[in-house]
């Protein structure tokens, strides 16, 4: 589904991924850890298109299609989708209203018809269940006002609506409480399926408790500097990122 | 010489072509006003005439606003001066079809419909509905020519007509304009819908003399709504004066969508009673240069006001507000709501002036001005201006010049939606507050759908 080759990627002419290749199957959860500034996010960003960074070697391919020429848009209606690390408040913008306009210009994209109030709403109300969402936070401007876990429940809420082929969650864990962390995992969990991939952006093995990844990948310092199963994940719990900063020296 | 001396000799000698050149316009607008009186043949005994000849001797004697003056430092006026406009003929109306009309009347709302083309009323265009007893509405010639007597006292009852040129020149051609006029305790449940059409004829100039008057107790709302048939450069210099008695309540709202060859210079002076209530709406999008003034005086205990604007311009359109909000009596409350979204090389100018006058304690008063600028060449100039002589006062205020967010953008994007689109769901959700207060749903939907299209281009 995705692979990516040799990718190094720059803000503000700072490089702050310095060669990362990854490959994610249908089906697969991938999650991906590492020290504050090692990239995590960077990586995340640059495969949803943020214009502020600049990818200046290495390829991105989405099935086959080459995703980093495509507009941030393109990639949206493409199937992929970034939860946001910080979800951004948009007042005056209706949550619904926002819903739905995103989902017709992924229909309208595919060539299917657009979907009616009405049936939206009903949909909606069966999507709302998976992240125990209450029904007034629809009638409100996006994000706006809602607490910090009211607005990761809402970005798995849009990744529900809008079936995702691609998921990529920067650090949907940040910040929540644990009965919040737990109803963002299942409704995550809820929406793996043979045909979607999940990439898992991470700090913390905690969130790993609940969202078992297929693979667990180390980013230090722009690369991957390590790849295992979802042990990897505890070892470094255990060990601390300390451990996998000295291997690395180590090996260099 | 020093550089300093050559400056001051250059400004010298163009201030002074200025005073050249404003003598000639002023000298034209001197004749058109004779050929105005001359015109008016036994209406010249009638008492409103004096004011008409106090202010054309005013006229005479002040010079039109310059950039040296702080009140229009950033608006030049001299392309305005720069031409010699004239009356349209009366006759314009009955060459206005229905169907030319049907796309400013909201459909479906339901409001009294006055209509004035390029400043004269039309009977034939204007359709009443029933009115309760106590209230008159229309035009102010026709409502003048039963008995102007009790009228034209409330004509200029606390506007200076001397205040600036455009001012001035506004009363001495006084003649027409909105009147409504309601006695104690008298409410108007429909709207009034004043229709100020030009039909862009080149070089005309309407002076609509606006009157308001709501006695005590009593309820309007009203719409003052500017627009131009077809392009043409024409200049609306228009005044509007209210009147909200103990405990009115008066909801006036604006539409200035003119041309965008044309001018237009507005002065509203609004007095708010004991208990009384004004809410002012404007929206605007039209007229190469467009200045409004607004003023209102909290003159009774217990009285409220509330200006809600805003104003969208592109191309080289310069939109300039001037307000001045006067706390003039105790326990009053003001507040002030103004937006401008700024594309091309245009300009918006925002000045809003609070005064709390000694005596106005418990005053409470707020003001906040928004800009979005859509493209690196449009500029705002906006300034708060606060003067408290009164110790016990809640006063705050705030203005902001920005651009859309980077972060709102590539989250909708990230979305699946569109630049474009998601350029004008922003722009629509920053405006959304300004037009949600205006309460007339018809209105507020028609220019929901204005603002979408102006801003929907490429899609």
């Amino acid at each position: 589904m995705l692979e990516i080759r040799n990718l190094h990627a720059s803000v503000e002419e700072k490089e702050i991924l310095k060669g990362i290749s990854l490959k994610v199957n249908a089906g697969e959860v991938h999650a991906i850890m590492g020290p504050n500034g090692s990239g995590k996010s960077t990586l995340a960003n640059v495969l949803a298109g943020r214009p502020e960074y600049r990818v200046t070697v290495g390829e991105a391919k989405f099935e086959g299609k080459d995703l980093l020429a495509m507009l941030p848009e393109v990639r949206a209606r493409e199937g992929v989708f970034l939860a946001f690390q910080y979800p951004v408040e948009l007042p005056g913008v209706n949550n619904t209203t926002f819903l739905r306009t995103a989902l017709n210009e992924a229909r309208k994209y595919k060539n299917q018809p657009e979907i009616s109030a009405g049936a939206f709403l009903s949909m909606l109300k069966k999507k709302m269940q998976v992240v125990e969402m209450p029904d007034t936070l629809l009638s409100r401007a996006v994000n706006e006002g809602f607490s910090g876990g009211e607005k990761k429940r809402n970005e798995i809420l849009q990744m529900a609506v809008l079936e995702p082929k691609l998921a990529i969650l920067d650090e949907t864990d940040s910040g929540l409480d644990i009965d919040a962390l737990r109803i963002v995992a299942n409704g995550v969990n809820k929406l793996r399926a043979k045909d979607n991939a999940i990439i898992v952006v991470t700090h913390y093995q905690r969130l790993l408790n609940y969202i078992v990844p297929d693979f667990v990948h180390v980013l230090y310092n722009g690369r991957i500097v390590k790849s295992g199963d979802k042990e990897l994940a505890l070892e470094l719990e255990d060990k601390g990122y300390d451990w996998v900063k000295d291997e690395t020296v180590t090996a260099q | 010489m020093p550089s300093s001396s050559i400056r001051a000799s250059i400004f010298n000698a163009e201030s002074q072509k200025i005073m050249a050149e404003n003598t000639e316009i002023r000298n034209w607008y001197l004749n058109l006003y004779k050929d105005f009186e001359n015109r008016l043949n036994g209406e010249k005994s009638r008492p409103v005439h004096k004011l008409r000849k106090a202010a054309i001797e005013k006229f005479a004697e002040i010079d039109f606003p310059n950039l040296h003056q702080e009140d229009w430092r950033f608006t030049d006026v001299s392309p305005i001066l720069g031409h010699t406009f004239a009356y349209a003929s009366k006759n314009a109306a009955g060459t206005i079809s229905a169907g030319q009309l049907s796309p400013f009347l909201f459909e479906g709302m339901k409001s009294h419909r006055i209509v004035f083309v390029n400043g004269f009323y039309s009977r034939e265009l204007s359709k009443k509905l029933p009115l309760p007893k106590g209230a008159e509405i229309g035009s102010l010639a026709e409502a003048m020519k039963e008995d102007d007597e009790p009228i034209s006292e409330l004509i200029a009852r606390r506007l200076d007509p001397g205040t600036d040129a455009f001012t001035a020149l506004n009363t001495a051609f006084t003649l027409d304009g909105a009147y409504i006029n309601l006695r104690d305790g008298t409410a108007l449940e429909d709207p009034v819908h004043f229709i100020f059409i030009s039909t862009g004829d080149e070089k005309s100039i309407a002076q609509p003399r606006n009157l308001i008057v709501a006695g005590k107790n009593s309820q309007v709302r009203f719409i003052e709504h500017y627009i131009a048939l077809q392009q043409g450069i024409y200049f609306t210099n228009s005044v509007t004066e209210i009147e909200a008695g103990a405990n009115a309540s008066v909801d006036g709202l604006k539409i200035q969508s003119e041309n965008s060859e044309s001018y237009h210079v507005s002065t509203t002076s609004a007095f708010v009673g004991n208990d009384a209530n004004y809410e002012s709406h404007a929206v605007s999008n039209g007229a190469k240069i467009y200045r409004q003034n607004i003023n209102v005086t909290l003159g009774g205990e217990g009285g409220n006001t509330s200006l809600e604007g805003l104003y969208l311009t592109a191309g080289e359109q310069l939109s300039d507000t001037h307000s001045m909000i006067d706390h003039a009596a105790p326990n009053c409350t003001s507040g002030e709501h103004y937006k401008g979204i700024l594309d091309d090389k245009s300009r918006a100018v925002f000045n809003g002036k609070i005064l709390v006058r000694q005596g106005a304690q418990k005053t409470n008063s707020y003001q906040e001005n928004r800009n979005i600028l859509l493209s690196n060449e449009a500029k705002v100039d906006t300034k708060p201006q606060l003067e408290i002589f009164a110790d016990d006062v809640k006063c705050s205020h705030g203005a902001t010049v920005g651009q859309l967010s980077r972060e709102s953008m590539f989250y909708l994007r990230s979305r699946g939606i569109g630049e474009e689109h998601a350029k004008l769901i922003l722009i629509y959700a920053f405006a959304s507050d300004v037009l949600r207060s205006i309460k007339q749903d018809k209105v507020r939907e028609e220019l929901e759908h204005v603002l979408s299209t102006r801003f929907l281009k490429g899609i």
